[in-house]
């Protein structure tokens, strides 16, 4: 048994333990071992593929939801317009016909005041001259001595007739 | 915790040495020590597996022989010596260097005996059913789960071995070899390793052995070599007519020194590996100096950290190789 040529004992042992732990691990050891390591690969691969999908999913829904979010702020926003000109239009119309029905008012009140005017001065015109009358009638009806007693008198007269 | 591993690994060491020393000096008192004889006797197979001198020492292992004359004999080795451990005929079979013999007789004797390196490769091949049925039964109990215990261990080097070595050097079709390889990276590691323990043979660094690793290699590439494969052995594609007699031939031989290369790169690296630690332990008895001993021990301790990495690299290398080899026989035309 020298160091470069090999021994046919040795040989012959080798090639039949070495085959048979070939054989051996390979159908008990290698291919469950193998098969285990690959499972479990697909499992993560396909877990992880899952979790991909599902942030994609949560990425479009998240979209969806920014998306029915803006339009329901505008139309928030329209309607809030929409009330605006609404509230805006009803108070210009509410003080057009304020303003209407009180010129209206005014006017019938002016109008009034103005009748009634003339019918007082109408009256009053009246009144004057039967008084006018009254006193020139009492004037002359009493005698007067001196200018002071006419004018006191006239005074008297005045006071007593007090113009309505 | 790393230093102190070292300091004891140091310690076991000298320790070693000092007993060695012991054994050595018997033999040193009578005859001159010659390191070339120990080293060589450490390095190759033997019928006895021998730990130290004295009682119990050595392990007398069965030798089984056939010669055409004898027909099969099966006895113990420890027929060939005397109580002075000298080599003695027996039974008509002497034994020379190594070598079983007819001691009247020229015809051929087939020597199967369960020689040291037979005893030390059952014993790897144990330890690798033991090791790997284990882990496969760490798989089916503990379906889909993370590994756990020693299959934690392997599961890592598994993967290397089929992701980094096996798949990238055979392409898509890899899993038809990736048994054999991965067999064949754990029966080197594990061979390598073992074999730089003390009294352990030197399994991986035996021609023999490697040889039969490469034979299965080539015979593999052979086998399922595909057309292209062929192709391009026997009509090298881009060579012109008047080079094809030369080429040829190249590729031809190539198809064989692909083996021989894997089979003496692992021989000589494990075998080196054992002669250098030898003959660094082998100084001190040179010089009859217990202060060489020291120094000749601490580089020891250095050549050891050294050789569990070529362990593993070489073991990488022959799974890697092989790969390649496969790889070029299955390889589609591109």
């Amino acid at each position: 048994m020298e160091l470069l040529t090999p021994g046919t004992g040795l040989i012959f042992w080798q090639a039949i333990t070495f085959l048979a732990v070939v054989f051996i691990l390979g159908r008990f050891a290698w291919r469950p071992i193998i098969g285990s390591l690959k499972a479990r690969e697909d499992s993560i691969e396909d877990a992880l593929k899952a979790a991909e999908l599902a942030k994609e999913e949560m990425k479009l829904l998240q979209a969806d939801n920014e998306k029915l979010l803006q339009e329901a702020r505008k139309e928030r926003d329209e309607i809030l317009r929409e009330a605006q000109n609404a509230s805006n239009r009803i108070r210009s119309e509410a003080k057009e016909q304020a303003e209407q029905s009180s010129a209206r008012i005014l006017d019938d009140a002016r109008r009034e005041i103005l009748q009634q005017k003339e019918k007082a001065l109408a009256e009053m015109k009246g009144m004057v001259a039967t008084l006018s009358i009254d006193i020139a009638e009492k004037v002359l009806g009493k005698e007067l001595q001196d200018k002071k007693s006419q004018e006191n008198l006239v005074d008297d007269l005045l006071k007593e007739t007090k113009i309505h | 915790m790393f230093k102190r591993s070292v300091t004891l690994v140091i310690f076991l060491l000298f320790c070693s040495f000092f007993f060695s020393g012991n054994g050595f000096a018997s033999s040193s008192d009578s005859e001159e020590f010659k390191p070339g004889d120990v080293i060589l006797h450490h390095v190759l197979d033997d019928h006895i597996w021998h730990f130290w001198d004295g009682s119990f020492g050595t392990l007398y292992l069965p030798v089984i022989v056939y010669s055409e004359e004898r027909g099969l004999d099966v006895f113990s080795s420890h027929n060939f010596y005397d109580q002075d451990h000298n080599v003695i005929p027996y039974n008509g079979y002497i034994l020379d260097h190594g070598h079983i013999a007819l001691e009247n007789s020229e015809a051929t004797v087939w020597d199967f005996s369960i020689t040291k390196n037979v005893a030390f490769l059952f014993l790897n091949a144990a330890l690798m059913l033991l090791i790997f049925l284990n882990v496969a039964k760490g798989y089916r109990k503990n379906e889909g789960g993370p590994p756990r215990g020693i299959q934690s261990f392997f599961e890592p080097i598994i993967i290397f071995i089929r992701d980094e070595v096996v798949k990238p050097n055979i392409g898509p079709k890899y899993e038809r070899f990736l048994p054999y390889l991965l067999t064949l990276f754990f029966f080197i590691w594990f061979g390598n390793l073992l074999g730089l323990l003390p009294g352990a043979a030197n399994l991986t660094g035996n021609i023999a052995v490697t040889l039969v690793l490469a034979v299965i290699t080539f015979v593999l590439t052979t086998v399922s070599g595909n057309k292209n494969y062929w192709g391009h052995i026997f009509n090298t594609p881009g060579v012109p007519v008047v080079l094809k007699p030369i080429i040829v031939p190249v590729e031809i031989i190539g198809m064989f020194t692909k083996p021989i290369s894997l089979m003496v790169r692992l021989f000589v690296a494990i075998t080196a590996g054992h002669i250098v630690i030898l003959s660094l332990i082998s100084l001190s008895f040179v010089f009859h100096s217990f202060s060489v001993g020291i120094l000749s021990s601490l580089i020891v301790v250095f050549i050891n950290l050294i050789e569990i990495l070529v362990a593993t690299i070489q073991a990488y290398v022959f799974t890697m190789f092989s790969s390649l080899y496969i790889g070029m026989a299955v390889e589609e035309h591109h």
